[in-house]
């Protein structure tokens, strides 16, 4: 009986090992863009993985099979939340260390769109908590409509509409800007 | 794709952690394993060799026993007393039986 729960325990934690390197990247990511910060996010990305393991054995039972990448976004949502609460502080604008933009050469058209793209950040930045995470989500992860609305807790519907108007939104604040 | 979407996805893009950070969780996360694994084999055994822990067992064989006995005993009455009801059937057959032929007999 031990025997068994020991290998079952194992069995878990290979599982877990790899929901923790097929995901890693996402975690990051969504957290990067949720704080805007490398060490920030860091930290967000350790605490959702511990939070993960804790409660890894659950959650797959109760996923019926569904991906858990919803639920790992979930946690890291539910964290980054507390983060702004407990230091009551918005969301910064990762300009200048972002991975493709530090690639780019300086020549004007380069300099150029770096900048334009440093304005749709800034967008991004600004919009409610809800719609820029849905975009994170959606652009940054490549998360599809129905794993967004898993991680946001909320109907496939209501998602679609979530987007639009955070998409709209965006596309209103950058014409603003262009004035 | 719209212009906005377009642009989002150029400026959203996947960032990968730095590498000591994956280094250093993947060693965080199997310290933390083993840490679960050995735990779990110790607490079986150090539960055991507690009295305290034995209140369980022994309760489940005490009250397993119980419903057990139970479950004897009822099958044992339901069994009497369909026994009982097969004799009294009989006496009640054979006490027609000797009521009818009295009947007979009168009435020749």
């Amino acid at each position: 009986m031990e025997d068994t729960r020991a290998a079952c325990k194992r069995a878990l934690d290979r599982e877990f090992t790899e929901l923790y390197r097929d995901h890693l990247r996402d975690v990051y990511s969504y957290s990067y863009y949720r704080i805007g910060n490398h060490h920030d996010a860091e930290d967000l990305t350790e605490q959702t993985f511990l939070q993960a393991y804790r409660h890894f054995e659950r959650a797959r039972r109760e996923s019926d099979g569904r991906p858990l990448r919803p639920w790992l976004i979930r946690i890291a949502h539910n964290l980054a939340a507390n983060y702004y609460r407990d230091r009551s502080r918005r969301p910064q604008t990762p300009l200048d260390d972002a991975a493709t933009l530090s690639d780019l050469r300086r020549t004007d058209e380069l300099v150029e769109e770096r900048e334009e793209l440093g304005r749709v950040l800034e967008g991004v930045a600004d919009l409610p908590d809800d719609r820029r995470e849905a975009l994170i989500m959606r652009f940054a992860l490549d998360m599809d409509n129905r794993e967004i609305a898993r991680a946001l807790g909320r109907s496939e519907g209501a998602t679609k509409v979530l987007i639009h108007r955070a998409i709209r939104q965006l596309g209103g604040r950058l014409k603003e800007g262009q004035r | 794709m719209s212009e906005v979407e377009r642009l989002l996805r150029s400026a959203l893009v996947p960032v990968d952690p730095p590498g000591p950070l994956a280094d250093r969780f993947e060693e965080a996360l199997a310290e933390l394993t083993d840490a679960a694994a050995g735990e779990l084999a110790d607490w079986e055994l150090r539960s055991m060799r507690d009295p305290r822990n034995w209140v369980r067992p022994v309760g489940a064989v005490v009250i397993g026993g119980a419903a057990a006995g139970g479950l004897v005993l009822v099958r044992a009455r339901q069994q009497h007393r369909r026994r009982g009801g097969r004799r009294l059937r009989a006496l009640d057959r054979s006490a027609r039986e000797v009521s009818g032929q009295v009947r007979r007999r009168l009435r020749r």
